[in-house]
């Protein structure tokens, strides 16, 4: 179980890794939400994945009497899975509106806050 | 004790909430704003107090035993940053009274301001390091707003390069916290130090920590992965620039203090020997970059990043007066550059630009505000005898003691183009003549905005001075605090319970 998880999580990053490298910000996107599915998976991993009894305590125990499944990895993908989704959400509609500002998607053109400068022989000399 | 340490996080998400809803009734949410940054520093200050006089104090929220519940904790260090975010929050947030347009107010400036402080106090204060990636995204999604709201241009231009950078490393500080659970099966700190003992494999967890290295330096900024910065720094209005310089990569060096000093402390001459090698390029490239830039921002920017790099080198020689000294210059640099970016806003205003071609004339149009710039350019350069002199001193003494001769050479190097950098804007902004033939006067600026604007700088230099003529009672407390760093034990006892 945990091999096939390790293959599955090792074909996400460099589907992952590939998708990023694009210049296309929206390529970088979608390669983004693979990672994150990935590190969420690495997480589920962690946790050991024997198959065991749920995690549930019988009425009148303080504690689990045998050996449950671990529930606290499913707990922190939860958590980071709808954190990721939040800023996967904002991170896509920034990219729609930078669309719509600059018109273009590729990063390379994406040269407004930091433009390219003629080379100039002294900084400090007057125009 | 425990409502303390809750404080200073429910306090600015309690006020989010409040001023979000005034959104659109402009001075009231602005009012109600400063107030919950002064009652921020009111209980910063009593935190401060509270550690100083019982040491660590820890507290589970929840009512669960540690390791299991969520665990908020103090320590010298994480009380100290509170109240430095304190201060710079307050002072951001009266110049923000002038900054801050209407139209980004009705936005809803002000909530995504409280919602930042608490994030950032949050990471400082918890003891956990899965609570820790959480308050890094609370941190993060408000930052992202502050950034682009407004939606000029340069913003979204600026706002894809470090959401995405940022984003990146989240994901890796989430997959170092899996595979630290696998190896480990616990994320609390201080169950982690004794922890970490135990792993059979310590080569698989000098791989996570180097993982690590890389997930809190995107946040730190440092070399080579420090990119999103300068691409974004420069394009929100003066006052996120200012709070996002004071703060925001220091939270990153923060983690990586507590991870190297708290964690990962079994293969010290790996780990930490990688971080010298990071601080000594972090500090050299960011200086360069800085000398290479023409607008007063991007200098700015570019020289936290090579500031950076001299916190990290007092974490990587992890000596007692070398983690003294990153403590404090972690103080220092945080109120140095935060009013550095608050009097760069201020030269905008009268001279009407950035960029160092276009302006001029300030010496002469206002004494006062080239007092209050040169105060800090000096303290970073590192002139004596201001706060960042002390700071410089005690960690080339740390390098010199350590025997790593290269770095203090570095070191010193880098502090002098630092000089050049800051003459740079001295001579560009201050003393030639506004090319235009523009006679810029303070007198220009409305006497409400002009308080809101000045107060806050004042008050900062004052607090750079106070510094740099009265080192001694501020370096004992980076060496109490240096003290607890190095030996956790205090640190596991007041959050487990027992002794290690």
């Amino acid at each position: 179980m945990e091999v096939g998880l390790a293959v599955l999580v090792g074909v996400l990053v460099s589907a992952s890794v590939y998708l990023m490298l694009a210049r296309n910000v929206l390529r970088f996107l979608f390669g983004l939400v693979l990672l994150s599915n990935a590190a969420n998976l690495t997480i589920f991993a962690a946790g050991r994945l024997p198959s065991q009894a749920p995690p549930l305590v019988p009425p009148g125990f303080e504690s689990p009497p045998e050996l449950v499944a671990n529930a606290l990895p499913q707990a922190l993908i939860l958590t980071a899975i709808v954190i990721g989704f939040g800023l996967l959400a904002f991170a896509l509609v920034l990219v729609f509106r930078a669309y719509q500002e600059l018109g273009t998607l590729d990063s390379d053109a994406m040269r407004v806050a930091e433009p390219i400068e003629p080379p100039s022989d002294s900084y400090g000399g007057k125009p | 004790m425990s409502w303390l340490l809750s404080a200073p996080v429910l306090l600015p998400l309690g006020s989010a909430v409040l001023v979000f809803l005034l959104r659109d009734r402009g001075p009231l949410a602005r009012r109600l704003s400063v107030a919950a940054c002064g009652l921020l520093l009111a209980l910063s200050l009593a935190l401060m107090t509270a550690v100083a006089r019982h040491g660590v104090i820890a507290a589970q929220m929840g009512g669960w035993p540690s390791p299991f519940g969520i665990t908020l904790v103090a320590d010298l260090l994480s009380a100290v940053m509170v109240l430095i975010t304190a201060i710079t929050g307050l002072a951001v947030a009266v110049y923000a009274l002038a900054d801050i347009d209407a139209r980004r107010e009705a936005l809803g400036f002000h909530a995504l301001f409280q919602v930042l402080l608490a994030g950032v106090c949050g990471a400082f204060l918890t003891g956990d390091l899965f609570n820790l990636y959480v308050w890094f995204e609370v941190m993060l999604i408000a930052s992202f707003g502050l950034l682009v709201l407004g939606g000029d241009k340069a913003q979204l231009d600026g706002g894809i390069k470090y959401v995405a950078l940022n984003l990146v490393s989240t994901v890796l500080f989430l997959t170092g916290i899996g595979l630290i659970y696998g190896l480990t099966g616990t994320l609390n700190l201080a169950d982690l130090h004794l922890a970490v003992r135990a792993v059979e494999t310590q080569g698989l967890l000098t791989v996570v920590a180097v993982l690590f290295i890389i997930a809190f330096g995107v946040k730190a900024a440092i070399f080579p992965l420090f990119f999103w910065l300068p691409a974004s720094y420069h394009t929100p209005p003066v006052a996120v620039s200012a709070v996002f310089a004071g703060l925001l990569t220091k939270v990153g060096v923060y983690a990586l203090i507590r991870a190297f000093t708290l964690i990962f402390t079994q293969d010290t001459d790996y780990t930490h020997g990688l971080l010298l090698a990071i601080a000594g390029l972090t500090m050299v490239t960011g200086v360069l970059g800085a000398a290479a830039q023409s607008e007063f921002r991007k200098i700015l920017s570019f020289h936290i990043v090579s500031q950076i790099g001299y916190m990290v080198l007092g974490l990587a020689l992890y000596t007692p007066l070398a983690l003294l000294g990153a403590v404090f210059y972690l103080v220092h640099h945080i109120i140095v550059k935060a009013n550095l970016f608050l009097v760069s806003g201020i030269a905008r205003r009268l001279t009407g630009s950035f960029d160092l071609a276009a302006v001029g004339g300030l010496y002469k149009a206002s004494p006062l505000l080239t007092l209050l710039f040169l105060v800090p350019a000096f303290s970073l350069a590192g002139f004596p005898p201001l706060s960042g002199f002390w700071a410089k001193l005690l960690l080339i003494k740390a390098s010199l003691e350590a025997g790593a001769y290269l770095i203090a050479g570095t070191a010193l190097a880098v502090g002098l183009l630092t000089v050049f950098s800051m003459t740079k804007i001295w001579t560009e902004v201050f003393w030639k003549p506004h090319p235009a033939g523009f006679e810029p006067a303070l007198s220009r600026i409305e006497r409400p905005a002009l308080v809101a604007l000045l107060l806050p700088v004042i008050a900062l230099v004052c607090l750079t001075v106070l510094i740099g003529l009265f080192p001694q009672p501020f370096v004992s407390f980076a060496e109490r605090t240096a003290g607890q760093l190095l030996d956790p034990a205090a640190y596991v006892h007041a959050v487990l319970g027992r002794v290690p």
